[in-house]
């Protein structure tokens, strides 16, 4: 078997294996040299990237793909003397799968990049790189994982890792009250997960998705599943009713950090539609649920905005937004699932609104990772992040300013950007499902501009201050990773319709589709 | 009704740690919260097993052939290894907030607030 | 603390270690494995801390040992599991399980006393664990002693 041949057949395992064996190697590596140290770290991320990208090109050109730990063929998903049940750790990457699995590489490559010189005043970054490696997995694991609980135990160790990340400034004590917050609720949330798992497994005596979703009848007991896990995974992302923890977290945590925590949010919002696509579809009353996440997408969309407007930090101000832009991911993919059980409706808009939630889900991690770049390379030059005390930056940091108009352009969804690309596709449909969300959609991108244009002209704009006189331009490292996303975000923009066709579109309906996600896995049984 | 006790003391032990999380002011209270919300659910998982009758899932040296399953005890085996990573994490947020502020009320800790 | 608390901790630990490795040992068998052994290891260290004082027992451990332990033990387990690529099977197959070398004895089928030589490699994957969670464990509680004022010792 050749070495091309081996990384193909073995790309799940492989896509996590990589970065928790060079988390674990780390502490020896480290003795050696800083130099030593930094190239294992990011060898090993260009390593899972390149395994990403493998596997995401096999599902794309040849369908789910399965991959059994500890079984004597790698698809042998039911053993012959198991009586039907799928008894080992599957994971099951379909196209929606290997969609976040794309977006997980970039903004890993691009992010680790940045952080080896935004991070080099600190100390003891070995512990820094051993978490960000185990969030990498985490990430991984959850979103190519085809086994209920086993995505229990990667949302808990990308939440422990998580947690530590965000408390990674212990000198002050606001990061620790920021990481407590967010662990706190983060268990909560947990704890309900796994009282849902305990209940499937109960009723249904299986933990894979494909085999609960081929046994799902939506009992009493479902019902309360539903509830638990639609609150939990809900929480982890940020939408309203439970997002406090979210400007603490993400304005305290190390500027790199936070711009993969929004990957991190990102591949909860992918467990939760994991969830409601996949493991109940249809058998659920579509369209009450349905609302349900329109309704939670409204209020995130709409609080988040608002509260983002009277912000002095730059990074609270942009956590807000992040909030915000959630709030359309939900929106859209709510109107695809009120919908599913009608098949006209579905394809003459569900689709569409499916694929505009997706896109906007890939879009929004690359520009909001670039804004949250952005912001760090300002806190590491000047030192604070209020906005009051910023200004007449454009004079020196003219990369910079560039960076962070491409990105506050994508944000508020201007035409040659690619948030305009997601974001026309979700106004359309929800315009036909019902014209008063699209237009509280449209307010909503509206008051964005607005709050990133007083951003820009406080922070970029004015005469230059003399305290910030010899402030220099951003250090190699970081303008190399903000360039990677700025040259998605462009590229995107220019050309999303070869994007939409051939990434998007196969993920939405992947999604949608449960009969062939029960039959890649049990085998038409 | 009484083949029920596990899941009433589940219910039970649940309702008084999601009280004891919200009401209380001192973290390591909050800490013991969480750490009783843990134990419910693990009650939860290993009483779902259970088999009228049945013996512990070992064959070495057993009684006999009719044994409770094996797979939700698994499952609160890693629920407890996580249990006990968050307690170890949360116990050091406390001690370097306590070093901070010399306290460990929640009041009095808030900075972040809007 | 007193000389007959002294005294006793120093008879019971070495059983208390015995007794957690004998756990991790026969992890495959009885109840047990990597994570509940190396938390009874963890706890001998305790009970010497409580009886001895925090600085006496912090000059005999060292904290670099202790974290190239946790290393080891997380290599080994990663690395056990990679060793299946070796093999040219798929990822953590029991590639030790009735082949006749370590550990390669056939299970015994149905209720028997239990015979230490199967498992293929669950037993070096309990060992593993067991000497990660024993040095994690030990370092969380010098970490949490070494918050405490000099009165308290």
């Amino acid at each position: 078997m050749t070495i091309a041949d081996f990384i193909i057949t073995n790309a799940p395992a492989l896509l996590v294996a990589i970065p928790l064996f060079a988390a674990f190697t780390i502490p020896l590596v480290g003795r050696i040299s800083t130099a030593a140290r930094n190239l294992w770290v990011m060898g090993a991320m260009l390593a899972a990237a390149a395994v990403a990208f493998i596997l995401a090109f096999t599902v794309f050109t040849s369908g789910t793909v399965i991959y059994v730990f500890g079984a004597s063929a790698v698809n042998l998903a039911v053993p012959l003397d198991s009586g039907g049940i799928p008894i080992r750790i599957i994971f099951t990457v379909d196209a929606m799968s290997a969609f976040m699995d794309i977006i997980c590489a970039i903004s890993g490559v691009s992010v680790l990049l940045y952080s080896l010189s935004s991070e080099s005043r600190n100390s003891s970054l070995e512990g820094y790189y051993a978490l960000f490696l185990l969030m990498i997995t985490g990430v991984f694991g959850m979103v190519s994982t085809g086994d209920f609980f086993n995505f229990f135990v990667f949302l808990e160790i990308l939440s422990l890792a998580s947690a530590g990340i965000i408390a990674y400034r212990i000198d002050g004590g606001l990061a620790v009250e920021a990481a407590l917050k967010y662990f706190v609720l983060s268990t909560l949330g947990a704890i309900f997960i796994l009282f849902a798992i305990g209940i499937f497994y109960g009723q249904y005596d299986a933990l894979n998705i494909a085999m609960i979703a081929q046994r799902m009848q939506y009992t009493m007991l479902d019902k309360i599943a539903l509830v638990l896990l639609v609150a939990a995974l809900a929480m982890k992302c940020g939408a309203v009713p439970m997002h406090f923890w979210t400007p603490d977290a993400y304005s305290m945590a190390p500027s790199s950090a936070t711009a993969f925590l929004v990957v991190a949010s990102q591949a909860s919002l992918y467990g939760l539609f994991r969830v409601l696509f996949t493991m109940y579809n249809v058998t659920m009353n579509c369209i009450t649920i349905g609302w349900i996440i329109i309704i939670l997408g409204v209020l995130s969309m709409v609080v988040g905005v608002t509260m983002a407007i009277p912000q002095k930090d730059v990074k609270r101000l942009m956590a807000y937004h992040a909030i915000s832009q959630t709030g359309y991911m939900l929106l859209g993919v709510g109107v695809g699932l009120a919908v599913l059980g009608n098949v006209a409706l579905t394809n003459a808009f569900g689709f569409t609104a499916m694929e505009g939630g997706i896109f906007h889900i890939f879009n929004h991690a690359m520009y909001k990772g670039l804004l949250f770049l952005t912001a760090g390379v300002i806190f590491y030059r000047i030192g604070t992040r209020d906005l009051n005390k910023m200004g007449g930056l454009g004079h020196n940091m003219k990369y910079t300013m560039i960076f962070f108009i491409i990105g506050a352009l994508a944000i508020a969804g201007i035409p040659p950007f690619n948030g305009f690309a997601s974001k026309l596709m979700i106004y359309e449909s929800v315009y036909i499902f019902n014209p008063i969300l699209a237009i509280i959609a449209m307010v909503v991108s509206i008051l964005t501009l607005a709050s990133f244009v007083k951003v820009f002209h406080s922070i970029f704009m004015g005469p230059k201050l003399p305290e910030y006189a010899d402030v220099k331009e951003a250090p190699l490292p970081m303008l190399l990773g903000m360039g990677i996303l700025a040259a998605i975000v462009i590229l995107v923009g220019l050309f999303p319709q070869p994007v939409v066709d051939g990434f998007v579109a196969p993920a939405a309906h992947a999604l949608a589709n449960q009969s062939g996600y029960i039959f890649s896995v049990l085998g038409g049984a | 009704m009484l083949w029920n006790l596990p899941f009433i003391t589940v219910v039970v032990l649940t309702f008084i740690g999601i009280i004891t999380v919200l009401l209380k002011k001192n973290i390591i209270k909050i800490l013991l919260g969480i750490n009783i919300l843990e134990s419910a659910v693990n009650l939860f998982l290993v009483s779902l097993g259970y088999r009228e009758g049945g013996v512990a899932p070992i064959f070495t040296l057993a009684p006999s052939n009719l044994m409770v399953l094996p797979t939700p005890q698994a499952l609160t085996l890693t629920s407890i290894v996580i249990g006990v990573a968050t307690s170890a994490l949360v116990l050091s947020f406390a001690m370097v907030l306590k070093k901070k502020y010399g306290t460990v009320d929640i009041d009095k800790i808030r900075r972040l607030q809007g | 603390m007193s000389r007959i608390v002294r005294t006793a901790a120093d008879i019971i630990y070495p059983f208390v270690l015995i007794f957690g490795l004998y756990i991790v040992a026969h992890g495959h068998l009885t109840p047990g494995g990597g994570f509940q052994g190396g938390a009874v290891i963890a706890t001998g260290a305790a009970l010497v801390i409580v009886a001895y004082s925090y600085t006496e027992v912090r000059a005999w451990l060292s904290k670099n040992v202790l974290m190239g332990q946790e290393v080891i033990g997380l290599v080994g387990f990663i690395g056990v599991a990679l060793l299946a690529f070796a093999f040219g099977q798929v990822f953590f197959f029991n590639y030790l399980n009735a082949s006749g070398s370590l550990f390669g004895i056939p299970v015994p089928y149905g209720i028997n006393a239990g015979e230490l030589n199967t498992g293929g490699f669950v037993p070096l994957m309990n060992f593993s664990v067991g000497c990660e969670v024993w040095g994690g464990l030990t370092l969380v509680i010098l970490y949490m002693l070494s918050g405490l004022e000099k009165e308290e010792c």
